[in-house]
This record gives structure tokens, C-alpha cells and sequence, in this order.
């Protein structure tokens, strides 16, 4: 084995890539569970963003509105969980779940044209003075833009939740749903529009797998990202700056263990694969052993104004 | 204006209806998407639903295979409905459906090519523990440490996924399979093959047990001690609590006998219908057992009736792709539809419309 060839500038560079696409699907999940609604079909959402997203990129040339439609797509798929659940009060697990099959069904329906293609990708943002940093320069200032939009995301979910009045409502739904309706907020239609937020988010991240990440289509290609998002919203305790650390944690783990099988480490390769999923389980574990902190009281749980 | 009203009871005609009318819309919207496909919808509904069964060219072939489809998903869908009842949300069976069949082949292959009439039964225990086993991990997290089962069982998905294609190509490959992956052919071996019981009816030893299967969860669920501490715990975890149920004990029996039975699936499959453990002998009967469970409103004859549909709709998927040319992911996507649409009509069975105005509270 060969240690050497792990650069660690390189390293930290694509740990940064690969953390975004469940970066930014994990923070719109976390806005969507403290408004109270447990959404399980982020896989779903993010699987057809990341074939509209590569569809719409290779057919306009644009990988720009690429991202736009993948996130659109992706909301609008989220929105029929959002009826469900709030309007038909459905079962929240049981609508993620279908959500998830239908995604499936729908992406790899979607994309069959679409295998084998070479997609325009986003380009690398050429900061000038930053960029240029010794090793700095590499590590952090020369991404494309999704990276910081990633990051200045979740700066901006936590100053709406921690400082604007809307946060505030939008997590006392979640806390209480009964006492937001009493002092009448529009219980129904705040979780709509969270689950809308989240859907899109789920998309972008979903669109930068395919046209970023990868960058190609192929049929069930997010590889349970989506529910490892899920599971960083657990980690994070619901707060958005552990949902950062959480989702460049497992950006690592997943850069890691491909750095590792290609330097040949003699370790078997399909453990290597499995790494990200057994440290999900084994972080879950040690997250829930210390007691499960900061989950909003009423998730998961349906509202009816008449009960 | 059109409100909901919240029902005393669960209405008993919906709860019946509602499985048809979700089966009736997903046709209608399936057939407005096979004509965006560019396929006539009606024939293609038709090939579907109806061609497996009655078409007097192909139905001779298609009909056995409907049991032969069902078998595995009513079988992991039973184990999955007890644990929906329950309030516990294994949808992780697909992983213990991969481990049940390596647990269970491995055993039978361990002893090659003895003849016996022990090394069957063997194998369909050795699969059930694997099941067991597997479904243990989330069940022992979530009792010791409160650990979201959801997640931990569909990570677990992964893992045996990539632990089945580590022993297709390593430990459980054929020794004369000229180094492809893959194990031995079940089928050649007939101490291990489980084989068609009636010949042609589709009817193996997995068929056999799902009914079975059937049969106990249904007086499980509905004569005994346990079903009922099962159910209560689903619909009142407080009340069960101070019933003196211990939760631990629920959430590891469900996830024991779902797991269990996922494992037997897996091992039916390897050894009939699929032949071998390969890389990609499981094809994804995990997750739509979901869809199974729920369509048969969690109650085991509801889900014999809705395996059986399903089953219907692998065949005629694999109908229309090959005669009508419908993409694969079509059926993929009417299957997850058809879930979507349950889930939507289900409000009426416990809510009903009142049209008018609102009462002064």
C-alpha cells in the first residue's frame, strides 16, 4: 500500500466536493423536520434531481439551469408528499417511503436516453487573491460556486432559524403544532412550504452528483446519499452547524475509503464500500446512546385542526 | 366548503375500497403515462393485467410464474406488516432477504455434493437465522441504545448488498465456474434445489411456506396474546406500557419474525427460481414487499391477495417490455404509484367530507 499517493490538498478539495450533494440535501431535510414533518423520501428527491439536472444540462447546454430545474423537480415531487401528509394525512413513513419507490421508478425512466452521456459541468470559480493562497488556494478557493452556495446555505438556515421571526414560527410548528394553530399560524401551509425548501434542496444536491460530482448518469446512482442525509439530520441534533460537520465528515469518510482502494490498502475492497454505512450506523449508535437532543416534539406526528 | 371530519371508527368499507380504488387510479394514471411513452394505454393496461393470466398464447408459462413472484414478496411482506403494526419500521427486509440466502446457501454448499434429505431443511434454517441475525442489529441498537431503526436497517441494505457481491466472487464462487462469479447452480444439485412441488403450477417449497405464513400471522395477529400487545403497541404505545407490555420484547419479536421470514424468502429464491447466489439475484423484492404490506392493509389476507397483484404486475411489466416495448422503469414507477395512491385515498377510511358550512365551535 501506497500512502504516499494521497495528496492531501487533493484530498481536502474533494472532501469538500463530495460533501456537498448530501450537504445540501441534509439542511433542507433539517428545515423540513423542524417544521415537524418527517420527510424519508429525500433518496427519491435527490435521485430525479440528479436526472433532470443532467437531462436539462445536456439538452440546453446549460449546466446552470440544470440545477434550476433539478431543483423545481425535485419540489414539486416533494409537494406530493406534502399533500399527502398534510392534506390526505397520510402516514409520514409510509409517504417517504413510496416517495422513495416513485423517485426510483421515475429517474431511471427518465434517464434510460441519458446513460453513457457526458454532461457540461460547472466550472471552477477563479477567485482572484484567495485562489492563488500557497495550499490554501487549492484546499478551499477553487470550487465552483455550488460549494459556497452549499455553505452559505446553511449560514443562512441557521440565521433564519436562530434570528427571524418566521424561524421562530416555522420551529414552533414543529415544537407544538396545536399551540401554532391556536395562536393562528397556518400549521398546514408553513409544513408545505418547508417541505418545498427541502425538496429543492434535495434536488440541487441530487444535480450535483450527476453534473458535478460524477459527472454522468446512471440508474440508482445516489447509492442511499439521501438516506445518509437522513442520518446526518439525527447526528446534527438538528442544528445547522452540525449538519456541516456531520455532512464533511461523511465527505470524508466516502473520499477516504476511494483514496485508500486506489492506493491499494490491503484491506478488502467491499469493506472499504461498506465504510460509509457502517460509520452511519456506528455514529447513530453513539449519538443515541447519549439520548436523542433537540428532535422537534411533534415529529412525524400528523395534524388535524379538528383533533 | 369541503372539510374533513375525523371518523369514530375507521370505516370497515373503506378500509376494503380503498386497495381497488388506489388499483384503479394507478391504472388510469398509468395509462395516461404509457401514452406519453408513446404505447396505446389500453393495450397496454391489458398486457399487464390481463395477458399473464388469460392470453391462450403465453398464459401456459405466465400464470405459474405469478406464485413463483408472489412467494417472496407475501412472505416478507407478512413479517413486514407485523412490525408496521407495531409501530416498528423495518425497511431494511431486502438486506436480510441477501443475508438469509448466503447464510442459508453457504450451509447447504458447505456440504457438497452430499445427498440427504437433512441438508434442505438445513438451509432453510441456516437462511432464516441469517434473516434473524441480520434484523437483530437495528433490534438490539434500537432496545440498548434507542437507535432510529428506519435508518439503521436500510444501511444495513448496503452493507449486504456489497457482502453479497464480496462472496459471489470470493468465498461462495463455483470452484468449477472458471473463475465468473457466481456459486454453484442450486439446480444441478438436487439435494438442494428447491424445485417445483406441483409441476407446473409455479408452486415451490417458498409458495408452500408463504401461505403458511399466511395462516400463523393471521392467528398471531388475531387469536393470540402477543398480536394483541403487537397491535397495541402500534395504536397506543402509553396504554401498552402501562399494560405491563414490555416494549424491548415487541420490538425484537417483530424484527425477529420479519427478519426471519426475509431470510427464508432469500433462501427459497437462491435455490429455486434464481438458481445461484450472484451478484444481482435479489431484485429488489425487499422494497416492494413495502409496497405489499401496505397495499393488504397490514392484515395477512389482504396481502396474500396484493402479493398475488403485485406478482401480476412483474409478469405483465415483463410482458409489456417485451412485446409493447415499454421501458422496465415504467413498471417500477406504476408500482410506486400505486402505493402514492393508497396512501391518498386511505384518508377516507378514517375521515369522511362533510360538505358546508363550519359549525360554530
Amino acid at each position: 500500500m501506497d500512502l504516499g499517493s494521497i495528496n492531501p490538498i487533493l484530498l481536502v478539495a474533494s472532501i469538500m466536493v463530495s460533501a456537498t450533494p448530501i450537504l445540501l440535501a441534509a439542511i433542507g431535510e433539517m428545515v423540513v423536520e423542524k417544521s415537524g414533518v418527517l420527510n424519508l423520501g429525500v433518496e427519491g428527491m435527490m435521485i430525479t434531481g440528479a436526472v433532470v439536472g443532467f437531462a436539462v444540462a445536456v439538452n440546453t447546454g446549460s449546466p446552470v439551469l440544470g440545477f434550476a430545474a433539478a431543483a423545481l423537480a425535485s419540489a414539486v415531487l416533494s409537494l406530493s408528499f406534502g399533500v399527502l401528509t398534510q392534506v390526505f394525512l397520510s402516514n409520514q413513513v409510509a409517504t417517504g417511503l413510496g416517495l422513495t419507490l416513485v423517485g426510483l421508478g421515475l429517474s431511471a425512466l427518465i434517464g434510460k436516453p441519458y446513460e453513457g452521456m457526458k454532461s457540461p459541468t460547472l466550472p471552477k470559480l477563479d477567485i482572484p487573491l484567495l485562489g492563488d493562497l500557497p495550499v490554501l488556494g487549492r484546499m478551499l478557493f477553487s470550487h465552483d460556486i455550488m460549494v459556497y452556495l452549499s455553505l452559505a446555505l446553511v449560514a443562512a438556515v441557521w440565521a433564519f432559524l436562530k434570528f427571524t421571526r418566521a424561524g421562530l414560527i416555522l420551529r414552533a410548528v414543529g415544537e407544538s403544532h396545536d399551540a401554532a394553530h391556536a395562536l393562528g399560524y397556518k400549521v398546514v401551509r408553513i409544513r408545505l412550504m418547508a417541505i418545498f425548501f427541502g425538496g429543492a434542496c434535495a434536488g440541487l444536491g441530487g444535480a450535483y452528483l450527476s453534473l458535478v460530482r460524477v459527472p454522468q448518469w446512471t440508474e440508482g446512482m445516489t447509492a442511499g446519499a439521501g438516506w445518509i442525509a437522513l442520518a446526518i439530520v439525527v447526528f446534527a441534533s438538528w442544528r445547522a452547524g452540525r449538519v456541516l460537520i456531520g455532512a464533511y465528515l461523511f465527505g470524508g469518510v466516502t473520499v477516504l475509503q476511494l483514496n485508500l482502494q486506489a492506493a491499494g490498502a490491503r484491506v478488502p475492497v467491499e469493506l472499504l464500500s461498506t465504510s460509509p454505512y457502517l460509520i452511519t450506523i456506528l455514529v447513530l449508535v453513539l449519538i443515541s446512546a447519549r439520548g436523542i437532543h433537540g428532535a422537534p416534539a411533534c415529529l412525524g406526528r400528523p395534524f388535524h385542526a379538528s383533533s | 366548503m369541503i372539510r374533513l371530519e375525523k371518523r369514530p371508527q375507521p370505516s370497515q368499507l373503506w378500509t376494503v375500497l380503498t386497495p381497488v380504488l388506489a388499483v384503479l387510479l394507478t391504472m388510469l394514471v398509468g395509462g395516461i403515462m404509457f401514452a406519453f411513452l408513446g404505447t396505446d394505454p389500453l393495450e397496454a393496461i391489458r398486457t399487464i393485467f390481463w395477458d399473464p393470466l388469460f392470453n391462450p398464447q403465453f398464459a401456459g408459462f405466465t400464470r405459474p410464474q405469478l406464485l413463483v413472484k408472489a412467494g417472496p414478496l407475501i412472505l416478507i411482506a407478512i413479517g413486514l406488516s407485523i412490525g408496521f403494526r407495531a409501530g416498528i419500521w423495518n425497511i431494511g427486509a431486502e438486506g436480510q432477504y441477501i443475508m438469509g440466502a448466503i447464510c442459508g446457501a453457504g450451509a447447504g454448499l458447505a456440504f457438497y455434493p452430499a445427498d440427504s434429505v437433512l441438508i434442505f431443511p438445513l438451509m432453510i434454517l441456516c437462511g432464516a437465522l441469517g434473516g434473524f441475525a441480520w434484523a437483530m442489529i437495528p433490534a438490539l441498537l434500537k432496545v440498548r441504545f434507542g437507535t432510529n431503526e428506519i435508518l439503521v436497517s436500510l444501511m444495513l441494505v448496503y452493507v449486504a448488498e456489497n457482502l453479497l457481491a464480496s462472496v459471489a466472487s470470493n468465498l461462495l464462487r463455483n470452484p468449477e465456474g472458471m473463475g465468473f462469479p457466481g456459486s454453484r447452480n442450486f439446480k444441478q444439485w438436487p439435494a438442494a434445489h428447491n424445485a417445483e412441488l406441483i409441476s407446473g403450477t409455479g408452486m415451490h417449497w417458498g409458495v408452500a411456506f408463504a401461505f403458511i405464513a399466511v395462516i400463523l400471522a393471521y392467528v398471531l395477529m388475531s387469536r393470540h396474546i402477543q398480536g394483541f400487545n403487537i397491535r397495541l403497541t402500534g395504536e397506543a404505545p402509553r396504554a401498552a406500557r402501562f399494560a405491563g407490555v414490555n416494549p424491548a420484547r415487541i420490538v425484537i419479536l417483530c424484527l425477529g419474525i420479519s427478519g426471519a421470514l426475509a431470510g427464508m424468502a432469500g433462501l427459497f429464491e437462491v435455490t429455486g427460481p434464481a438458481g445461484q447466489i450472484s451478484i444481482d439475484f435479489n431484485s429488489g423484492y425487499g422494497f416492494t414487499a413495502i409496497i405489499v404490506a401496505f397495499l393488504g392493509r397490514l392484515h395477512p389476507v389482504g396481502i396474500l391477495l396484493a402479493g398475488l397483484l403485485m406478482a401480476l404486475t412483474y409478469i405483465g411489466g415483463e410482458l409489456a417490455q417485451l412485446m409493447l416495448g415499454v421501458p422496465g422503469a415504467a413498471i417500477q414507477l406504476f408500482q410506486g404509484m400505486l402505493l402514492f395512491f393508497l396512501l391518498a385515498t386511505d384518508v377516507f377510511t378514517n375521515f369522511r367530507l362533510s360538505l358546508g358550512r363550519k359549525e360554530p365551535a
